[in-house]
């Protein structure tokens, strides 16, 4: 870990080495520190990975900078347990005096950093995880999510379903948090039937009960939301049970990003997903972040990268507008809220409640020009689209 | 009725996926008295090994073979250097020295592999379903699974009753001291116990391969049911596996599918699956608890 940071700040200096050559610098002083907390290790860990070369790709291109300002990226691996999480963000904040974070991927550790972060008078802009507990009633002046409030995912999911015309869906999530708030966010704008709930166990690997059961129900299309390996083996068995080819199936975009893909194959040919951005968004802002970094680092942005890099654009919109402090947080909050960047999306503001308000696309996989399953865009399922909680927040 | 019937072979197939993690784990423990962490370990040695041969050569003979070949000789390989020199000590440096193999296992597995989680598909001949109930199609893959499992069950029988190593493996797992006593060599006994062990884990993992997720940490997974498993069947019988196998297998994706529809005829609906679903997840522990209550040392106790 130690030698993994370390590298990074190789990378870092190595980053804004032409620059120091450029005597403005050398007046400007030592560069901003920025905090990145996130899960490099573990069957997540590619999450974290995307996400952290993202938010460096966002600094290079920009020589070093963010907005102007000269920043440094100092990045830890919470190993997906919120208790390192929680020692990291102290060490933060106590000896490198940090005030700026972000970089959490999974809900349950952003909860043990995140008060911590605010308490101290922090800045905490999420790349990826916005759970409702900071969307709704105790949503916070300086906490800013980029990626959604997660039930948007699904809420999207729900309205794709209502827009492919499948009137009765079987739904099936993992038996946790998040996957209660699934269930719950497509509920909220899908408008036909449900025909089967089903909570599954998060050691679950066998899904054949369950398949035989989705075929009993016989509906129009399931609904799953199995994030990481456990979707995996949930699209495998699916094919092999022969439902592939009868039922279709309506995903959000954390059960089928370009990772899960090339581990499931054609087996995930046909699926429909809803998400807010995609590699093949034709704008010049998404063709530019997609060239860059693939040349960069030799594949296929997920999701997540781009969420890395909208955190670095907004951050370094902030900062153009604060003339690089953190330490005055009202002129901060004023320069983060007009979202004043370029991102790959295509439109993004923040709601009253700091979380976006964006548009929502259907994707589908299809085979692409190498013969390979590949995510196409397909049209709009969402304009404008918010979250319900923002209504409760008074900031 | 065809419903039911589907839910049945499911149960089975699961039910023999453990047997032949449970196998194993139940030899090593019966026999050297070790508790092995790292039998997922091994699981995992033999998904990977499998899919990377399957990936670079394309034939499913070969990547069977080196799925086998590999779980076996990392299994002996670290019998040899680590466990042997835990026979003689407390449980509980067993336990820290195989966690601290399921440590090392993943992260060389990242270090060779990546994060990534393996493509693997299912080989050619047995792709598609077979109509065995009529109106169902059944995976044949799956039936393949059943099929292999049952096979290395009698296998297992046979040569446990009817062989001279497997007298051995008896004698060891009932009267360690005698057997020692009447000058056997144990160390190869032992070495030759854990490599069947680690060969019958990785053709678990292997097989898993292109219906599960083959990824980092994908032992950890199952072992906690394995051990269940082994629990409830007596630690050390090969018999008490099978048997408990099929029990968990069976009680564990029967309570899945019906549980549910049980419930909702009594109660509202999200109430009754929400309840049903945590019942579930509770259901093989439980038929553990009550095993135990019933038989305290499992339904066919090896040691006398």
């Amino acid at each position: 870990m130690i030698e993994r940071r370390t590298l990074l700040r190789v990378a870092g200096a190595a980053a804004m080495a032409p620059l120091l050559a450029r005597p403005a610098l050398s007046q400007s002083g030592a560069a901003l520190k920025i905090g990145m907390i996130t899960t490099l290790s573990g069957p997540g860990g590619y999450l974290g990975q995307d996400i952290r070369d993202a938010f460096l790709l966002a600094m290079e291109m920009e020589g070093g900078r963010l907005g102007g300002t000269p920043v440094q990226l100092l990045v830890e691996d919470d190993a997906l347990r919120p208790g390192q999480g929680k020692q990291i963000a102290e060490r933060f904040l106590r000896n490198e005096k940090i005030r700026l974070m972000t970089g959490v991927v999974f809900s349950n550790v952003l909860g043990a950093v995140v008060p911590d972060v605010l308490d101290a008078d922090g800045i905490y802009v999420s790349p990826n995880a916005s759970p409702s507990t900071f969307a709704g009633r105790e949503c916070h002046r300086n906490f800013w999510s980029i990626a959604w409030q997660n039930d948007g995912l699904h809420e999207s999911a729900g309205q794709a379903a209502n827009d492919l015309g499948f009137r009765r869906m079987f739904i099936l999530a993992p038996n946790y948090q998040a996957g209660k708030d699934a269930i719950t966010g497509f509920r909220r704008l899908y408008k036909g039937e449900v025909v089967g709930e089903v909570y599954t166990r998060l050691d679950q690997t066998d899904y054949a009960a369950e398949m035989a059961q989705i075929r009993a129900a016989r509906p129009d299309a399931v609904y799953q939301f199995h994030p990481g390996g456990l979707g995996i083996a949930f699209l495998k068995q699916y094919v092999q049970a022969g439902l592939s080819a009868t039922t279709p199936m309506v995903l959000a975009s954390p059960s089928m990003d370009s990772t899960t893909l090339a581990a499931v194959g054609e087996a995930a040919l046909g699926i429909n997903v809803t998400a807010q951005w995609n590699s093949d968004f034709d704008n010049p802002a998404s063709r530019r972040f997609v060239e860059a970094f693939t040349a960069r680092y030799n594949r296929v942005p997920t999701y997540y990268a781009q969420q890395g890099y909208d955190t670095a654009l907004a951050i370094g919109a902030a900062l153009k507008g604060t003339g690089g402090r953190v330490d005055d947080l009202d002129a901060f909050r004023r320069a983060m809220q007009p979202a004043a960047f370029d991102s790959p999306r295509g439109r993004f503001a923040f709601g009253p409640n700091q979380h976006p308000v964006q548009d929502w696309y259907l994707l589908k996989v299809e085979r692409g020009a190498d013969g390979k399953p590949a995510l196409v865009t397909k049209g709009k399922v969402l304009e404008n689209h918010g979250d319900a909680y923002a209504a409760q927040c008074r900031i | 009725m065809a419903l039911l019937l589907e839910q049945l072979l499911n149960g089975l197939q699961l039910g023999v996926m453990l047997f032949l993690l449970a196998a194993g784990l139940t030899l090593v423990f019966g026999i050297m008295g070790v508790i092995n962490l790292a039998h997922g370990s091994l699981y995992m040695v033999g998904a990977f090994a499998a899919a990377w041969v399957a990936a670079q050569t394309g034939s499913a003979l070969l990547a069977l073979l080196a799925g086998l070949a590999a779980a076996a000789l990392v299994g002996m390989a670290v019998e040899l250097v680590v466990l042997r020199r835990l026979y003689a000590r407390d449980h509980l440096d067993q336990v820290l020295a195989t966690f601290g193999l399921i440590l090392f296992f993943n992260q060389g597995a990242i270090l060779l592999f990546g994060r990534q989680p393996l493509f693997v598909d299912i080989p050619e001949p047995l792709r598609g379903a077979v109509e065995i109930i009529p109106g169902v199609p059944y995976p044949a893959y799956r039936l393949a699974i059943l099929a292999v499992g049952l096979l290395v069950a009698a296998g297992l029988y046979w040569l446990i009753r009817h062989t001279r190593t497997g007298m051995l493996v008896r004698a060891g797992a009932t009267h360690r001291e005698m057997v020692r006593a009447l000058g056997v060599d144990v160390r190869r006994l032992y070495t030759l116990v854990f490599g069947l062990g680690a060969l019958l884990a990785g053709l678990a993992g292997l097989m898993a391969g292109p219906i599960f997720s083959v990824q980092v940490g994908m032992g950890e997974q199952i072992l906690i049911m394995t051990f269940v498993v082994v629990v409830i069947g007596g630690i050390g019988s090969v018999r008490g596996a099978l048997v408990g196998a099929l029990l968990v297998g069976l009680s564990d994706t029967l309570m899945r599918a019906y549980l549910p529809a049980l419930l909702r005829g009594a109660m509202q609906g999200p109430d009754a699956d929400a309840l049903a679903a945590g019942l579930a997840s509770m259901g093989v522990y439980l038929l553990m608890a009550l095993v135990l209550l019933l038989r305290p040392r499992g339904l066919f106790p090896a040691h006398g």
